[in-house]
């Protein structure tokens, strides 16, 4: 698949915004889907629909087979040890809930604390609040510099013999730095202290390798890897889903039901309760295998390239300030323009097709911190082109000129 | 689309260099307003004299261009108004802004319904009119003396 041709796998760019072709540049927020993912939820509804797992029936055995393909997929992608230490959620945010409920039941106390960092997604604090308000657990936040980046010392900092769990952001949505998250593994390891990876803004972008990485959980989000929305992936440790408790009771996660007493089933239904979504994760597989064609190396690569360009021809465009100047990045650009607040600047675009996010971006915290009350941020994926980042530009000066900037 | 109908000059104008930005001296109602899906947010204080007239309105906060422009407009053509007037005008607005596309409110001289008339682009833009109204939601609220925040998304 050569990565130039991409678009024309995905529809949507076949519809005009505003009369104008789409450039979608949202992609933080949530990618565009292939057709092939497309087609896979319409077939498996037109041609195999059952619920999994239930019935002994054709279309069940069936559907249930496709259900755990995807579990291989995804084990195989992110090259977890075993599959079932694959869960799958509505999405990352469940994944981060679904941790914080078990371990924190289980495993935190008064005064603990939770150590997270200033550019958590609100996913990835809210959750932890949530402990805060039930069992007056401390959270502690690990402090960007200057670049907008955490460094290794900046967790080093604020781990002391209270802190139970350290939860972080693979890439940042905001600044786009990507933590060292393998070294601030190994050092909480060495403390005995495990590691929560909000991978929302790494799965779609970087190399995954559980196995080297070695961190206890991994969240994943489905629809920002060119998949359905409605899924998600826990990676988590075998011995944790083992210890853990079940987070949500209901069918499937049950080995026998008495009145007296329940036992809970074996992993991986332990953590999938009720009807799974269960058409988008078949769908995911197609994402995977979509991935795995073009190859993750030439992912990186032409993000690397998009990125570069975009930073240089912004950087030289008067009245923009680029948020953070983190020096490993991924492909995410948030910005000011003097004298146009963000929201403006995503009316603006839109109206010539440019879709970008304005406001906090779930990053209220980071926010605060810039002394910001909202950004934009235009962020990519795969279909992305020089073009694209071209229009940007060219959209951008016209936001200058409405609001008569130089 | 017209994103010339929405960015008129007036608005850009009132956005820049909005008026009545500050607090008014003993105020004795106010109200906050947000919009969290933005991130903007007004302040609205007012003074009520004792014939229940509007001698002095001010804001403060953050927000868009619309946000700015409408909150400065607002405080700008509410000054000597009556409390009642005041509720008047504002559902004018709101219609306005909400369906109709004439402003018609018998309070109003020609110049001021201009003005406001200016708002009137931000219909096309479903996703803006929040922060077009906020500012006027919140100055209905402080005028009840109600202590609850005004959020556009209730
Ligand atoms: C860094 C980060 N964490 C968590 C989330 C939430 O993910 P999901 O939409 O899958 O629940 C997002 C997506 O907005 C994100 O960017």
């Amino acid at each position: 698949m050569n990565i130039k041709d991409i678009k024309k796998e995905f529809p949507i760019f076949d519809n005009k915004v505003h009369n104008n072709d789409l450039v979608y540049l949202d992609s933080a927020n949530s990618s565009q889907k292939p057709k092939i993912v497309l087609d896979r939820i319409y077939d498996f509804y037109s041609k195999e629909f059952s619920n999994v797992g239930r019935s002994v029936h054709y279309l069940a055995v069936a559907a249930t087979n496709l259900y755990e393909n995807t579990r291989v997929s995804v084990q195989k992608y992110i090259n977890a040890k075993d599959k079932n230490e694959i869960v799958f959620t509505k999405g990352a945010t469940e994944a981060i809930n679904l941790v914080a409920n078990t371990f924190g039941q289980k495993y935190l106390d008064e005064n603990d604390e939770v150590l997270i960092t200033e550019l958590e997604h609100h996913s990835n604090y809210v959750p932890w609040h949530f402990l805060r308000k039930s069992k007056n657990i401390k959270i502690e936040f690990a402090e960007i510099n200057e670049n907008g980046e955490i460094t290794l010392e900046a967790i080093k900092n604020k781990i002391n013999h209270k802190t139970k769990i350290i939860c972080i952001t693979h890439l940042s949505n905001v600044t786009g730095a990507i933590l060292p998250i393998k070294e601030i593994i190994n050092l909480a390891h060495s403390k005995g202290i495990p590691v929560l990876v909000d991978g929302c803004q790494g799965a779609p972008h970087l190399k995954l390798d559980m196995q080297d990485l070695d961190c206890d959980f991994y969240a994943i989000s489905g629809h920002k890897m060119y998949g359905p929305t409605g899924i998600g992936v826990l990676y988590a440790k075998k011995k944790w889903l083992e210890d853990l408790p079940p987070y949500q009771g209901g069918g499937g996660m049950i080995r026998e039901v008495k009145k007296k007493g329940i036992s809970y089933g074996d992993l991986p239904n332990k953590y999938e309760a009720g009807t799974m979504a269960t058409a988008q994760v078949i769908a995911f597989n197609e994402s995977i295998k979509f991935m795995e064609t073009i190859g993750i190396e030439n992912i990186e690569k032409h993000e690397k390239k998009l990125l570069d360009y975009a930073i240089d021809l912004l950087s030289k465009n008067n009245s923009i300030n680029i948020i953070g100047n983190p020096k490993n990045k991924g492909g995410v650009i948030s910005f000011t323009i003097d004298g146009i607040h963000p929201h403006d600047i995503a009316t603006i675009l839109d109206e010539d097709g440019v879709a970008i996010r304005a406001g906090h971006h779930c990053c209220q915290i980071l926010h605060d911190k810039l002394g910001l009350p909202a950004t934009a941020r235009a962020s990519f994926g795969i279909y992305n082109t020089k073009e694209d980042i071209d229009h940007l530009n060219r959209s951008l000066n016209n936001c200058k000129k409405i609001f008569n900037l130089k | 689309m017209n994103l010339k109908e929405l960015y008129q000059e007036i608005i850009l104008e009132h956005g820049k260099n909005p008026r009545n930005i500050k607090k008014t001296d003993n105020y004795n109602k106010d109200a906050k307003g947000d919009n969290p899906l933005c991130g903007d947010n007004v302040h609205i204080y007012l003074k009520i004299d004792e014939n229940k007239k509007v001698e002095d309105i001010s804001f403060e906060g953050s927000g868009c261009a619309i946000t700015m422009a409408s909150a400065s407009i607002m405080t700008d053509l509410m000054k000597g108004k009556e409390e009642y007037e005041v509720k008047e005008i504002v559902k004018d607005f709101l219609d306005m802004i909400k369906e109709k596309d004439k402003l018609n409110s018998k309070l109003l001289n020609e110049d001021e319904k201009t003005k406001l008339m200016c708002l009137s682009g931000v219909k096309q833009f479903p996703m803006r009119v929040k922060c077009a109204t906020l500012s006027w939601h919140t100055l209905v609220s402080a005028l009840d003396n109600s202590q609850e925040i005004v959020n556009t998304e209730k």
